[in-house]
């Protein structure tokens, strides 16, 4: 068992823009409908740098910023994870289709922000934070597998940490490989221990075996949306603290596996 | 306070070098480096590359995870016993309590690029025999892997770029005392794709020549492909451990090192700091040494910085190729082989050191007692991680 604090958090997602708007909607105060994302472009990247990020850059940026700005927590100390199944998949797509043409000709500016750490990159150089940053993926399970090196990092190596979860959809001819349903970005940022400003204690549980049933979202066009995305898997854990109330929620990991998440608000 | 040393109990490795440590320990003994005029698929680049022999298709159960990645990764959990390893590892902890933790760069992204040149000429789609979840997925390599060993616990790739397969043991130590898994298989695996040689082509980073680490006439990096896996456990067994890792960001630039190394610095300062040993301790740095301008000289500003200009240094990317997100794990496990054979490789492929590096790098093959090794993986984004190895006794 893991026992985390959530200071603050952060999502995006259509209709869902940003933590403060989506409350209503995640307690069923206002009904959900999905809008289309604005073009997002994170303030506190430094603006040669925005020209060169890519739209699924920037929306792992813009969840972290807001996150960040929520929060009295400075960028400097905090470590980072960032987790997403398929990152960067505009670069793929312009990376492959060059390969395709007789000359290869691959754009360097595409080439360098093709590793999957390149949101990490950015966003130390933006807060100039050298603090360890990590970047993952794990298919479907990736925003579990987010949260469990998020807090095993603010646990054993006794920091902040941000975690950053977000999956963009592909360009075609890749989105039919590889579908979601819409993009969707969530940040959390993480303590070791309660402090001022902490909204939630998260006590994290794996369990090796399915025990109970994922728990899903009643409304159709957010199941829909959390099946549809890895980094929606969220959802449910967001509406619980949108609630404000202790709860408990199971959350799909590999296989059979399963993370039962207890929620208490500080 | 330092960290609990995690014994690596079984390890193997494949690269340009050979199959299996017995490959990689002759080759590095007896001089025989593994690069190659490129010879990959339909590339046109003049530059040399470390290519591995002997890739064999996945058959049976894991067939649809059959692509070069996944077969590169097979290949080196056919040696050494690891499996069998792992298999007895299994027994000991269960398969729910070992945990998989792979680094990669590009996975199998190959199979990508062959279906965008397959694409149907009327729709534009690509073919229905590409499987994006089993080839190019960053985490089909850790499944793959997770699968073939029968593991039904925590797993997640990491991807940094080419400090991937080092930060994976510093995960694994997280994991461990967290709770999470009992033990854990670490390691790594990039294979050769058109993405990377002709990217790093077009940021003007590859040689054309064998790869010269900290030589005057240096002239960029050789891309390489290869595996490594290690299976980690807390014991008080004897044996070669991981001692400490330290993990930094450079906030510099996306795909140029600082020119001072500060993240490097950093990175080399917290893995001595929680190995709980002094810079005076450590026998070898195998660098990160790519072979470009803009890293040798950064690094080394860092190692002078750190260690001053005694410590015997190599880099051992001019034996295999930069391996790129297998290349924390291969030098890594180059450093076990280093401490288990008392020996420390040459610099392969430098004649002259530029005059205005200054840290100690070995001409020459050594011999002598290695009892603590640190490695060096640096990558883009600014991602550092140094690991510290030595003999447990």
């Amino acid at each position: 068992m893991m026992q985390v604090y959530l200071n603050t958090l952060a999502l995006i997602a259509p209709g869902l823009l940003g933590w403060q708007a989506s409350v209503p909607i995640l307690t069923r105060q206002t009904p959900y409908k999905a809008t289309p994302l604005p073009r997002f472009s994170p303030s506190f990247l430094p603006s040669n740098a925005r020209r060169r990020t890519t739209v699924t850059i920037k929306l792992a940026l813009q969840v972290a910023q807001e996150a960040l700005e929520a929060s009295a927590l400075s960028p400097k100390h905090l470590s980072t994870v960032f987790s997403s199944c398929m990152g960067n998949s505009e670069v793929i797509d312009n990376v492959c289709r060059a390969l395709s043409l007789p000359d290869k000709p691959v754009s360097p500016t595409y080439f360098h922000n093709s590793v999957h750490n390149a949101p990490a990159g950015y966003w130390a150089i933006a807060t100039h934070s050298q603090m360890p940053s990590i970047s993952l993926s794990a298919y479907d399970a990736s925003f579990v597998a987010g949260l469990l090196e998020a807090s095993a990092l603010a646990i054993v190596e006794n920091t902040d940490v941000l975690l950053v979860c977000y999956d963009h959809t592909a360009p075609e001819p890749l989105s039919k490989a590889r579908f979601f349903e819409a993009p969707v970005a969530v940040a959390l940022l993480l303590t070791r221990e309660q402090i001022a400003g902490s909204c939630a204690k998260l006590s994290l549980k794996l369990i090796e075996a399915r025990i109970d049933s994922e728990t899903q979202m009643a409304e159709p066009a957010l199941e829909k949306l959390r099946t549809g995305n890895p980094a929606a898997r969220s959802l449910p854990l967001l509406q619980a603290i949108a609630q404000a109330v202790s709860g408990r929620i199971i959350l799909p990991y590999l296989d059979d596996n399963q993370l039962v998440v207890g929620i208490e608000p500080c | 306070m330092p960290i609990k040393p995690l014994l690596i109990s079984a390890y193997t490795l494949v690269n340009a070098l050979g199959q299996g440590k017995r490959a990689s320990l002759l080759a590095l003994q007896q001089e025989k480096g593994g690069l190659r005029p490129c010879d990959f698929e339909d590339v046109t680049l003049d530059t040399w590359i470390g290519r591995v022999e002997g890739l064999q298709p996945i058959t049976g159960e894991l067939v649809a995870f059959d692509c070069r990645n996944n077969r590169l990764a097979q290949l080196a959990l056919e040696q050494d016993d690891f499996s069998k390893a792992v298999a007895a590892a299994r027994e000991r902890y269960g398969a729910n309590r070992i945990g998989v933790f792979l680094g990669t760069s590009t996975s199998g992204i190959l199979e990508t690029e062959r279906a965008y040149q397959n694409t149907d000429p009327v729709t534009g789609d690509l073919p229905e025999s590409f499987q994006y979840r089993y080839s190019q997925s960053l985490f089909s390599v850790t499944d793959f892997t997770r699968r073939y060993l029968g593991l039904k616990g925590t797993a997640v790739t990491q991807s940094t770029a080419c400090s991937s397969s080092a930060k994976v043991f510093a995960t694994a130590y997280r994991y461990m005392q967290a709770g999470l898994c009992d033990a854990a298989v670490v390691g790594g695996v990039d294979s050769l794709c058109l993405t990377t040689l002709y990217g790093f082509n077009s940021l003007e980073l590859v040689s054309k020549s064998p790869c010269q680490p900290w030589d005057i006439n240096r002239s960029g990096m050789n891309i390489g492909e290869a595996a490594g896996f290690a299976l980690l456990e807390v014991s008080d067994d004897l044996g070669v451990a991981l001692l400490g890792y330290g993990e930094s960001g450079d906030a510099y630039h996306i795909s140029t090192p600082h020119p001072e190394g500060v993240g490097a610095v950093l990175a080399m300062q917290l893995a001595l700091e929680n190995g709980g040993i002094e810079a005076e301790e450590v026998d070898y740095i195998n660098l990160h040494g790519t072979g470009t301008r803009s890293n040798d000289a950064s690094e080394d500003k860092a190692v002078v910085q750190v260690f001053g200009t005694k410590t015997p240094c190599s880099s051992t990317k001019s034996w295999t190729g930069h391996t790129l997100g297998a290349a924390g794990i291969t030098e890594a496990l180059f450093a076990c082989l280093c401490i288990e054979h008392n020996f420390i490789p040459k610099s392969l492929n430098t004649n002259k050191v530029e005059p205005n590096l200054f840290a100690n790098i070995l001409l020459d093959k050594q011999t002598q007692p290695v009892n603590r090794v640190m490695s060096n993986s640096f990558g883009f984004g600014g991602s550092n991680c140094s690991l510290l190895f030595g003999q447990l006794i």
